[in-house]
């Protein structure tokens, strides 16, 4: 173990922690909304984003980038961008409305158990995963490099180049819009309402199905942009991308006190920064052990987050 | 008891056998018993085309997967069907004893009779040491991070010396003989005949427990926690019980795989096979161990006998999860919901 990289590298790995930590806050979003709304972990939350990593795939490979090519000028590349992200939300907040109807609507009527509302979406969740891993062959899939990774500034050790300026920009300018979507609109008021309490809110005319469905679909939209984000920073998917990328999602949903909005970014940042440190000192096998770790220390030790839960009282 | 009513009679191939079984003699019962042991015994001998699997051998597939999903699905069973806890973590103790047995045999020669011991031993142990801090939680969050720690197993498996890291571990000892059996690599009826018996004597030991005390306290924990725990149960107490025992089926079978496949990798123990194992305890029913068995010897057997499900088999896992939890909650063979009241006055069967 090395500590000495700590300092040396201090700026880069600030750097690097605060964009993987914009992309784990558009997946920790989608947790944490349907939390508050439902009181379940959506557990096929992380096939949602998996999902869109291919959508992603499938428009660049599609409109015949294959990774040879000049990269692309930056007017260009902005509609190019735009047309992927679009595709992937569209697939992805389409496939979680879906997967709401499928796994969960019916026994919400029901009043079933969580337990098997759990097992439902885990269900799902092996099946998406399932049918990915066939119809991509269990291999690894390249997206191709629509810009070039220039670099724009320097910190001492930190390079920001073009790729984490744009996740930067992109992830936090959608933060905002989300932000004032829930504190705004209608239906934002109707997700506040429905967290807080549902059936005050079915007596004061909220259409809970209708909220929901919404949920689900931000949701997955955002999971959805966030694919077209991770796909133009790491460049490469596979069928199980979901799964360790989910854990840290919801691990930051957790940290920041699930279902509490600020509370996931707050949570996703912090957790990107420690998760790149800490890869740094033991090694980056070691990444997922320290996230767990963080996960049960917190869910032990400070059940409700680091910003406690805004949206509804404590349940643990 | 204002709110009894009378119930009508439905046919229930359930209750029909539970009546006849109540109403048997000592002599049926025992015959019964019999047969069927000896019937499951005789398997691995009646391999034939109508219900034999024609592309492998039938032996291993009774060894692994139907025997082996049967006898895991028993042990968390404990866990998920009667104490109502959400583990999917369940394959971290099957790892621990796979290499608790493949490390004491090629390092200590050990044989698997002592090995089976310390595989319950250390996985009972990892299951004190999770379950103190993780079942203070409940829930999806226990879900969470029960899953978290079968993924640390493994990725600590795949990371240290003494495990081999991501080549595994070879060599690992086969059985010694015993009553003359030979345990061979190329002849999986011995090591079906092991698992058998190692079954019959967990579901023995599962039977005495459940009508006592645990058993009692568990469906008490399982159907409101809070209520049991105001009528004075130890909740905590006997949860951690059920993690611990649980577990240490899942250490002693993952110690007889080990000794049957004599290599083991990481990658054998992924969130996939939790979560297989949780779908054969789903599909049997929650908390029956009579459904849980039979759910998971299909969900072996089906695969290897219908090879069009083979390749997809986790697809098809995962369209049943969902199905079964839509469709029918309770799995093939629900556990009996109620217990029978009869009425004070009218002396007829009710339901509360």
């Amino acid at each position: 173990m090395d500590f000495s990289i700590l300092w040396t590298d201090f700026a880069s790995l600030l750097l690097d922690g605060i964009v993987v930590g914009a992309i784990y806050a558009l997946v920790s979003l989608g947790y944490t909304l349907v939390y508050g709304v439902l009181r379940l972990i959506n557990f096929a939350h992380s096939e949602i984003f998996m999902l869109g990593t291919f959508a992603s795939l499938g428009v660049a490979l599609l409109l015949g980038f294959d990774g040879f090519g000049e990269p692309l000028g930056i007017v260009a590349f902005i509609g190019v961008f735009l047309l992927i992200a679009l595709v992937a939300a569209i697939a992805s907040g389409s496939a979680a409305m879906l997967l709401e109807v499928v796994a969960y609507r019916r026994l919400r009527r029901k009043n079933a158990n969580r337990l098997s509302s759990l097992i439902s979406a885990i269900g799902a969740s092996l099946f998406l995963v399932e049918l990915f891993r066939i119809m991509t062959d269990s291999k690894d899939w390249d997206f191709p490099r629509l810009l070039d990774k220039n670099v724009l500034l320097e910190f001492g050790t930190a390079y920001l180049t073009t790729d984490k300026l744009v996740v930067l920009v992109g992830a936090i300018s959608l933060m905002i819009i989300l932000d004032q979507i829930i504190q705004k609109t209608r239906l934002g008021r109707g997700i506040r309402a429905v967290s807080q309490d549902e059936r005050t809110a079915i007596l004061m005319g909220v259409n809970v199905d209708r909220v929901i469905s919404f949920t689900f679909l931000i949701g997955g939209v955002l999971a959805g942009v966030g694919s077209a984000f991770y796909m133009l920073f790491y460049e490469a998917t596979k069928f199980n991308v979901g799964f360790l990328l989910g854990i840290s999602a919801f691990t930051a949903a957790v940290l920041g006190g699930i279902g509490n909005v600020r509370g996931a970014l707050a949570g996703s940042f912090a957790l990107g920064i420690i998760q790149q440190f800490s890869s740094a000192v033991l090694g980056y096998n070691w990444r997922d052990v320290v996230t767990f770790i963080i996960l049960v220390l917190v869910l032990l030790f400070k059940p409700t987050g680091l910003l406690g839960e805004a949206l509804q009282k404590a349940r643990v | 008891m204002s709110t009894a009513q009378v119930t009508k009679k439905r046919f229930n191939l359930r209750d029909k056998f539970g009546d006849w079984w109540e109403n048997a003699t000592r002599t049926q019962r025992v015959i019964f018993r019999v047969v069927v042991i000896g019937f499951l015994y005789a398997l691995p001998l009646l391999d034939n085309p109508v219900f034999g699997t024609t592309e492998s051998d039938f032996a291993s597939v009774l060894f692994y997967p139907m025997g082996m999903y049967a006898i895991m699905a028993i042990g968390l069973n404990i866990i998920v069907g009667k104490s109502g806890i959400l583990d999917l973590g369940y394959v971290a103790f099957f790892a621990i004893g796979a290499y608790t047995h493949a490390i004491f045999s090629i390092s200590f020669g050990f044989n698997l009779w002592v090995n089976i011991i310390f595989g319950m031993a250390f996985a009972m142990l990892a299951g004190v040491m999770l379950g103190i801090p993780a079942l203070r939680l409940r829930g999806d969050y226990l879900a969470i991070i029960t899953l978290g720690f079968g993924e640390i197993v493994r990725i600590v498996a795949l990371n240290i010396n003494v495990t081999g890291g991501a080549a595994g571990l070879a060599g690992v000892a086969a059985p010694p003989n015993i009553f003359g059996l030979e345990f061979r690599v190329d002849d999986a009826k011995p090591f079906y005949w092991l698992l058998l018996t190692l079954m019959l004597l967990v579901i023995w030991a599962y039977i005495r427990l459940i009508a006592r005390r645990p058993g009692r306290a568990w469906e008490a924990i399982r159907e409101d926690e809070d209520v049991a725990e105001f009528m004075g149960v130890a909740t905590f107490k006997y949860k951690l019980w059920g993690f611990v025992l649980g577990g240490a089926v899942g250490g002693g079978v993952g110690a007889v795989y080990s000794s049957q496949v004599t290599s083991i990798v990481p990658e054998l123990f992924t969130l996939q096979v939790s979560i297989m194992i949780l779908a054969c305890v789903v599909f049997g029913g929650m908390g029956n161990i009579w459904g849980v068995a039979l759910g998971a010897a299909l969900l072996g057997y089906f695969p290897e006998k219908l090879r069009f499900l083979s390749d997809t088999r986790i697809l098809f896992f995962g369209v049943l999860m969902v199905l079964m939890m839509n469709v029918r909650p309770n799995g093939l063979i629900p556990r009996k919901k109620r217990e029978k009241v009869y009425d004070k006055h009218s002396g007829q069967e009710v339901t509360r």
